[in-house]
């Protein structure tokens, strides 16, 4: 008798949950946003939380290489502009990290996730940052790739993500602008500002394409994220929108693409680009890159840095808290 | 000395402490202790940038010279700059910068309050606008001494040490020379001894309310006004010129 009654209970739960997948799946359909206290399967949830930590991760990381340069930007202009970026990029994390938390996971705990190395962010922030001309690079090359990919997600079917994706492009498409401005004034400089920038375009445009993910036939798009609007676009097709959109732009300022074997198709009317090197792609995410090791210490040297800081806070908080309670 | 060239100078002083403090606090970039404690470094540290860059463009025109706010941050060198010693000190940990902005936070507070009434009507509009940030600044790091001061044993001894080594460059802040006379007499810069009557009251009451202790040091460092710094100044020069000094004539 017990059987049959959690039998039909076990029923009843899986009805209402095959409800509940048709209702979410209509809505989705129908080009609604998904908001935190709706009803969301497992996987759904679970995918958009790792997107979206390795989303946040990637911009508090990315502050370091960008970093690097602040105290030493050849002009009080350039200074103030790389210090408003930077900004932009630590409050991008900030709005990421707390449209995470609506998914329940706190920040504390995707940030041990990120120190602990079990969460990974964009490949890219793994490269160094040589010389002056690779801000100019990030901010043209590694924003203008990651624009491409974001102004997909800002169509996607999570609310919070959606449109934090709507205004964080609204500042990368800035980001974009003043690194293409650092190349063009390099460009048009000296010799030694040409090749400065010439050779930090030499650096950059592999691991650039390579950021925005394997190629589809590595990387197949299941049907369900695409159906569920929490990926929008195939890695590939957005890899081609943005070589489409750079090639033009280096020819502009008189750079040359390092890939001998990129020729425009007449036929599909796409640039079509040279075999990228997929295994360095692969080492680097599994943390062989030339900066992984850095990049986790700082992190991490920052997080022990700062544990008794956040401590203080914490306990003036809680005497204060105290002492208004008493009064 | 004529106004002029007294104007020229004491620019020189407020532009180089902005800038070599904000150089400082930009050091922090991704190394705060909290995600909201990097952006408000930043945002702080490019306060002060923007404040010097409008400085010094200022002080190149008084000057004449044809020197650019560029010229005057990137191609002087340490005896030339006219920073206060306290602002090129290491950040050290998260309490000794906490300490450093502190005690030039409340200076600069109070200097531009009067500066705002200054004669020169570039200074004092410069001054206008500083001040509200000022004002933000000084709130962000009054917060933090009581949340230091008055939070762990660790925090508390930590600011406490910080405050001690740092006190020996305060009383350099308040001193005057014949360029400070000229330009008070000419109603453009204000009499420091008001400033520090104002810093010395507030940061009694904060260094109290923070469970803090007044150092007791005795020991005073000065040297800035003739270019006379702390070794750090080198260092922090040569990183923050090397580019620009590596191409000459270059366009940034």
């Amino acid at each position: 008798m017990t059987f049959i009654i959690i039998k039909l209970h076990l029923n009843n739960l899986i009805m209402e949950e095959g409800k509940q997948l048709e209702s979410f799946e209509a809505k989705i359909a129908a080009g609604h946003k998904i908001e935190p206290k709706d009803w969301m399967p497992e996987a759904y949830r679970k995918q958009l939380i790792r997107m979206m930590s390795q989303h946040a991760h990637s911009e508090i990381v990315g502050m370091l290489p960008e970093g690097n340069w602040i105290t030493r930007a050849p002009s009080l202009r350039r200074k103030a502009i790389l210090l408003a970026k930077v900004q932009d990029e630590a409050g991008h994390g900030l709005y990421l990290y707390s449209a995470v938390e609506t998914l329940g996971v706190d920040r504390t705990e995707l940030l041990h996730q990120l120190h602990t190395g079990k969460a990974k962010y964009s490949s890219i922030f793994n490269y160094p940052t040589l010389t002056w001309a690779d801000i100019g690079a990030i901010g043209w090359l590694v924003d203008g790739a990651a624009i491409m990919n974001q102004t997909a997600l800002a169509r996607g079917s999570y609310g919070p993500y959606s449109r934090a994706m709507v205004r964080i492009c609204k500042e990368e498409s800035f980001h974009n602008r003043q690194g293409y401005e650092i190349m063009m004034t390099l460009a048009k400089g000296t010799s030694e500002q040409k090749q400065m920038a010439q050779d930090a375009l030499n650096r950059w445009w592999w691991p650039s394409i390579m950021m925005l993910g394997p190629s589809d036939d590595q990387s197949p798009n299941s049907d369900q994220l695409m159906r569920w609007k929490v990926k929008m676009e195939s890695n590939d097709a957005i890899r081609e929108r943005f070589i489409d959109r750079t090639i033009p732009q280096a020819e502009f300022i008189g750079l040359t693409i390092p890939d001998k074997d990129m020729k425009f198709d007449e036929k599909t009317g796409h640039y079509s680009h040279g075999k990228i090197n997929w295994d360095e792609f692969f080492d680097v995410i599994k943390g062989n890159g030339p900066c992984n090791a850095k990049r986790l210490k700082d992190r991490n040297d920052a997080d022990k840095n700062g544990r008794w800081v956040r401590d203080a806070a914490i306990a003036y908080a809680e005497k204060q808290l105290k002492e208004k309670q008493a009064s | 000395m004529d106004i002029q060239q007294a104007k020229f100078q004491y620019l020189l002083r407020l532009g180089d402490s902005s800038l070599i403090i904000g150089h400082r606090l930009s050091e922090w970039c991704g190394h705060g202790p909290i995600l909201e404690e990097d952006i408000a470094l930043i945002n702080i540290a490019l306060d002060f940038v923007g404040n010097a860059t409008s400085i010094l463009a200022y002080a190149g025109k008084v000057e004449g010279k044809g020197r650019s706010e560029d010229d005057l941050a990137y191609l002087r060198d340490e005896r030339e700059y006219r920073n206060l010693l306290i602002t090129e000190q290491l950040n050290g940990d998260f309490a000794t910068t906490i300490a450093r902005q502190f005690i030039f936070d409340t200076y600069m507070y109070f200097l531009y309050e009067e500066l705002k009434n200054s004669k020169d009507e570039t200074i004092a509009a410069i001054a206008q606008k500083s001040h509200k940030e000022i004002t933000y600044h000084l709130r962000h790091t009054t917060q933090w001494m009581f949340r230091l001061g008055d939070g762990t044993t660790e925090s508390h001894e930590r600011l406490q040490n910080g405050l001690n080594d740092l006190w020996m460059f305060t009383s350099e802040m308040f001193e005057m020379d014949e360029i400070d006379a000229l330009l008070i007499s000419e109603g453009i810069a204000p009499d420091l001894s008001i400033i520090k009557a104002n810093w010395e009251k507030r940061v009694n009451e904060v260094i109290a309310e923070a469970t803090l202790q007044i150092p007791t040091t005795l020991f005073k460092q000065k040297g800035s006004r003739e270019g006379k710094h702390s070794e750090h100044l080198g260092f922090l020069l040569a990183e923050m010129q090397y580019v620009h000094r590596a191409f000459p004539n270059a366009t940034w």
